[in-house]
């Protein structure tokens, strides 16, 4: 057993919300960049160009990419062979959130009580989802999650006789419904196949695989493409002012399912499409 | 196309002169509110009370912004979606703002009243935060503090972009630019 103190996740979760929220990924970059030269409409050129002048400035001056910092999202894949010491695991997670919000300048933006509405003050709790996987390394994720793109988002129980062209109009019409208010060009997970809950879980974390990595299933990675160009055919584009660029990438995670059900689940992502890891 | 400048207080003129697809640069003073304020501003209409602020003539910034940086004067401060405050927009409006600033899409019911109270929606760039806090020379919370992000803000700006969405006219930015570029 490898012995690992709760303090090393306090630490790393304080680092990777200041990284997260100030430094947009390289793939997520270059598809913006991909997007401003296969854009047709001159306003939606305009736009590409102050997102990546947006996406600079963040990054120069470490300031938040978008002023909504977002829920915490955690990943965590946990090695077997750890030993976790020192304290509460999911309060030293929570300690790092608290932490790299306060220190790190990002937005408050969590309320204790769905309808009573009132601000925990400093971004806590998380939404922790951990998996344990074998070996002795501790890998943690975190995506900053915002409000936008997420309440565009939604799951639908399909019937297996849908097949392939349900899954496709779902996903395609949640896209086109959500119109300009994820911010786009937008990032699609897409999560298919598992149960109710599961279903939601994949399409979140399709959305922290790079863009410039297919699935690994041939299919599904020919499928992910002729999502895209279906999306880009809307006529949506950069924050919905009309073009080309609606989304930079759809990414599928699949898992086996029940005789009866074909769950499917869409998670938009704005063009704010952040995450970082680390691995303890 | 040269961008239309724009200083609120705004007169009926003003926003009348203004349509769908222009680009404005605001000057001068706006102030904040998003979901949180607009339920407290909505409820003192319903009960016929003053608001902590006097809105008439003004444009409403649908912001919650990041905390500012030692030496700043803002942190991040970008638009969020308008559709959340499309249930009280109708009345904000009656009362006398001006126009509003957001992103993303207005029901039927708001977009009518963008027509009947002389008023505009403008898009600013939804995820450009760190760009638009640029612009911004002033803030100041002017009430509502216990809100924190979702606190009222009195905001000076200097040539903040925006484009017109819907205005008087009825034209909707939306929905034409992407007709223009639907494909099959
Ligand atoms: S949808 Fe994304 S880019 Fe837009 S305001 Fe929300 S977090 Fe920012």
């Amino acid at each position: 057993m490898r012995e690992v103190d709760v303090k090393l996740i306090a630490d790393a979760v304080a680092d990777l919300s200041k990284e997260a929220n100030y430094f947009l990924g390289d793939d997520v970059d270059d598809a913006l960049k991909q997007g401003l030269e296969q854009e047709e409409s001159p306003v939606g050129k305009e736009v590409m160009n102050q997102l990546l002048e947006n996406v600079r400035i963040a990054r120069d001056e470490e300031v938040a990419i978008c002023q909504d910092t977002g829920t915490a999202v955690l990943f965590v894949e946990l090695g077997q062979e750890v030993r976790l010491v020192g304290g509460d695991f999911n309060e030293a997670i929570n300690e790092g959130v608290r932490r790299g919000y306060d220190e790190g300048y990002l937005r408050k933006s969590i309320v204790k009580d769905p309808l009573e509405r009132v601000n925990t003050g400093d971004n806590t709790p998380a939404v922790v989802h951990t998996e344990v996987m074998p070996g002795d390394k501790i890998k943690i994720i975190l995506a900053p999650k915002g409000g936008g793109a997420e309440n565009m988002s939604a799951l639908k129980m399909l019937t297996p006789a849908q097949g392939v062209k349900g899954l496709v109009d779902f996903v395609v019409d949640t896209v086109s419904r959500a119109g300009p208010n994820p911010c786009p060009p937008i990032v699609v997970g897409v999560g298919f196949g598992g149960t109710f809950e599961k279903v939601a879980y994949l399409a979140k974390k399709a959305l922290m695989r790079p863009l410039d990595q297919p699935n690994p299933n041939p299919f599904y990675a020919d499928l992910e493409k002729e999502m895209l160009e279906k999306i880009n055919k809307l006529g949506i584009g950069p924050q919905g002012f009309g073009g080309r660029s609606t989304a930079l990438g759809v990414n599928i995670e699949t898992y086996p399912c029940h005789i009866a059900s074909m769950p499917a689940a869409v998670n938009i992502n704005c063009h704010a499409s952040r995450h970082a890891e680390k691995v303890i | 196309m040269e961008p239309k400048r724009i200083a609120p207080p705004l007169t009926d003129e003003d926003v009348m002169n203004l349509k769908a697809g222009d680009n404005v640069l605001i000057s001068g003073v706006i102030y904040t509110a998003r979901d949180a304020a607009h339920k407290r501003l909505v409820e003192l209409l319903e009960k016929g009370e003053e608001w902590p602020v006097d809105l008439k003539g003004q444009l409403i910034y649908y912001v919650g912004p990041a905390p500012a940086k030692p030496g700043e004067v803002i942190g991040s401060a970008g638009p969020t979606t308008s559709g959340r405050m499309d249930s009280y927009t109708p009345a904000v409006l009656e009362y006398g703002v001006k126009g509003v600033i957001g992103k993303g899409a207005r029901n039927e019911a708001t977009r009518k009243a963008f027509q009947d109270y002389k008023a505009v929606y403008l898009a600013a760039i939804g995820g450009a935060g760190a760009l638009l806090a640029k612009v911004i020379k002033e803030a100041e919370i002017v009430a509502y503090e216990e809100l924190g992000p979702e606190a009222i803000r009195r905001l000076v700006v200097e040539d903040f972009p925006a484009t017109v969405v819907n205005v008087a006219h009825g034209n909707d930015l939306y929905e034409e630019g992407r007709k223009q570029y639907a494909l099959d």
